[in-house]
């Protein structure tokens, strides 16, 4: 049960599935031959994305073409680079590996994968685009104090990106290791160094078009996967679904869900860190940025949903798919198992329904993945460090346009150094906690800020200090003090902290906080604070004064 | 601008658009998490509901059934939402800020 909770989180963006759930396996199997198809189609894709790199290079000349790809990309396009954020590594291995071992269970990630995202729509994309211009910092600062809600928003952030990169650091490494059979440590590096590259030189141009090639890729080698496993079964599900009930240990009830969550608040725990951490994670939000308009902002959460929701269903497809074409044959098995762990199941899938190139294919599409969202990651932190924390709060916005492009560039420099050392330390640990932890931190920092920013004339500065600051510190606490810390890491007999999931409790935390911190708050800046909601909602709403719009 | 934001905000029609924006985004955003919801539960205490087939000649059940239904209810109500927002409550607000800029 545990493994499948923390895999409902994992799914949802990174590759902390390959470290957790199959990481020991995989780890285990050691590296596999050199596999050149894969190494060719996939150096094939590193020559386009650094040609890329290199054209978005030359457009980028102001602040706003590296933060914000200067808001000329499509709400289609974005879409798909929201999609591409979201459909991690994880999502296509660790789901389609869940279905292959529990079935139905794989689904049930999926729905919840997929449910934060039309509240992303309907309550902050189109506020969050009115108000701000490259972090959602600027939205929560508008009428907010910009010095201590900056520095509050980027620690937010900066944790989020850094817990999220050490996963897909130890999470890359560890899959590149079995798909290409490339030492650990050459796999760390050299996402790093192309991530750095990407990011510093190509800006939000280059990591958006990067982003959107692997999703178009990765969209159609899951569709050539999932047609591939129908023409088996002549496109008749119930065939697939007779079949895999045939084979499946679990029999019939590989079709039912069993045995998710027995307790509530762990349901209701683990729901709320899902769906409010997607809508809090720095990377994405960023994205909204990117499109000239609220309407175009709408459209590309409308685009991200419908690919996001299709390539789920593909996933379950492929799940079951590889329980008939893939655990029957022995070349793809070890005892106990799957060979490089169960979340290899899609990619031995590949090779047994259509061949030794498609598994290069696929195995170049798993890597640039990782890559991709890696990217998005670092751009994120860099904004962060660069755009709020150096030029609004250090410099109080009087840094040249130069100098915060120049400060960003060395802070993904630094976050590249910083997550490829933390790759290479963590290597072979189990790194699941960490993504609980960002999701965990996302729900409980960044989404409560954004939201009563946007919803809730009475909020102040101090308010969302005090309340950001204890969400953090209570998802950060009651994370090291429960089950997964203090008694599997630390070896305590008994956590201090009952539950797995601390994202109720510290979300709950976090906005009773800020709603009676800013009750309390009576000081003129409180007052000011008030008065200007009228402003930031006229704003908010109509876009009048938006960057990028058209001024009245 | 702060003038203009202000009479925005005051305008009767102003308000009145954005009773029902807001009453139709707390619609959808509650049918959405209480479906959600509603289901984790059903998993939680209830499997066994999901578990029944839907008819006598087939292994596919009512879990594959919701499961899916829910991403498309997703897929769904945020395609009504967009061509809602772009089609109707953008245009309209564009006009009452055109109609209050031009009394300046």
């Amino acid at each position: 049960m545990r493994r499948l909770i923390c895999v409902l989180v994992c799914s949802a963006l990174s590759v902390n599935v390959l470290a957790a759930g199959g990481g020991a396996a995989l780890a285990g199997s050691g590296p596999t031959e050199l596999n050149l198809s894969a190494i060719a189609m996939f150096l094939v894709f590193v020559v386009a994305t650094l040609g890329i790199t290199y054209w978005a290079a030359g457009r980028t000349r102001s602040s706003s073409d590296y933060y914000a790809a200067g808001g000329r990309i499509t709400g289609t396009q974005n879409g798909l680079a929201i999609a591409g954020d979201f459909m991690s590594a994880a999502s296509f291995l660790g789901i389609s590996g869940l279905v292959y071992t529990s079935g139905y269970d794989g689904l049930i990630y999926s729905v919840g994968g997929l449910v934060g995202w039309p509240l992303v729509l309907f309550l902050l994309s189109e506020r969050l685009r009115n108000l701000g211009r490259y972090t959602f910092a600027d939205a929560v600062s508008y009428r907010l104090s910009a010095g201590p809600i900056r520095t509050l928003a980027a620690c937010g952030t900066l944790v989020v990106v850094l817990l999220y990169l050490i996963g897909q650091m130890v999470g890359a490494g560890t899959l590149i290791q079995v798909l290409f059979g490339l030492p650990y440590e050459v796999a760390v590096i050299l996402v790093g160094v192309l991530m750095v590259l990407y990011v510093s030189f190509g800006g939000m141009i280059a990591t958006t078009w990067v982003q959107i090639i692997k999703a178009a890729l990765l969209l159609t080698g899951s569709t050539v996967l999932a047609i591939m496993v129908m023409l088996e079964f002549g496109f008749s599900f119930e065939r697939l679904f007779s079949e895999a009930i045939a084979v499946h240990p679990k029999g019939a009830s590989v079709m039912n869900p069993g045995g998710l969550v027995s307790d509530p608040v762990s349901a209701l725990s683990l729901g709320v860190a899902l769906v409010f951490g997607t809508a809090g994670l720095p990377h994405i939000l960023m994205r909204f940025f990117t499109v000239p308009d609220a309407r175009e902002a709408r459209k590309s959460v409308f685009v991200a949903t419908g690919l996001i929701g299709y390539f789920y269903l593909l996933t379950f497809v492929m799940g079951f798919g590889a329980i008939v074409l893939v655990s029957q044959e022995p070349r793809f098995l070890i005892e106990g198992g799957l060979r490089g762990g169960n979340n290899m199941a899609a990619i031995h899938l590949a090779q047994a329904a259509a061949g030794d190139l498609f598994l290069g294919f696929i195995s170049a599409v798993a890597f640039a993945t990782i890559l991709a969202v890696v990217s998005g990651l670092t751009l994120s932190g860099a904004s962060a460090i660069s755009h709020d924390l150096f030029s609004n709060v250090l410099r109080r916005g009087q840094a040249s346009e130069d100098e915060v492009v120049r400060v960003s560039k060395i802070s993904s420099g630094l976050l590249g150094v910083l997550a490829v050392g933390l790759g290479m330390a963590f290597e072979g640990q189990n790194v699941a906690y960490m993504v609980l932890l960002a999701f965990a931190v996302a729900a409980s920092v960044n989404f409560p800020i954004l939201l009563l920013s946007m919803y809730w004339r009475g909020l102040t500065t101090r308010g969302a200090v005090a309340g950001g600051s204890a969400g953090l510190l209570t998802a950060v606490g009651c994370m090291i003090l429960g089950p997964t810390i203090w008694v599997e890491i630390l070896g305590f007999d008994e956590p201090v902290f009952p539950y797995r999931y601390p994202a109720l409790f510290s979300m709950t935390v976090s906005f009773v906080c800020i709603m009676v911190v800013s009750r309390l708050d009576r000081s003129p800046r409180a007052r000011r604070e008030a008065a200007a909601f009228e402003g930031q909602y006229v704003r908010s709403i109509t876009g009048m004064g938006a960057s990028g719009a058209v001024d009245h | 601008m702060d003038k203009l934001y202000a009479r925005i905000f005051a305008d009767p029609e102003f308000q009145a658009l954005q009773r029902r924006r807001g009453r139709f985004v707390w619609t959808l955003s509650g049918t959405i998490f209480l479906s959600f919801y509603l289901y984790v539960f059903i998993i939680a205490f209830r499997p066994e509901w999901l578990a029944v087939r839907l008819g006598p000649h087939t292994v596919i059940n009512w879990g594959v059934m919701v499961g899916v239904g829910l991403i498309l209810l997703g897929f769904i109500l945020t395609g009504l939402y967009v061509i809602r927002a772009n089609g109707f409550y953008d245009p309209a607000a564009r006009a009452i800020v055109d109609r209050l800029s031009a009394e300046d």
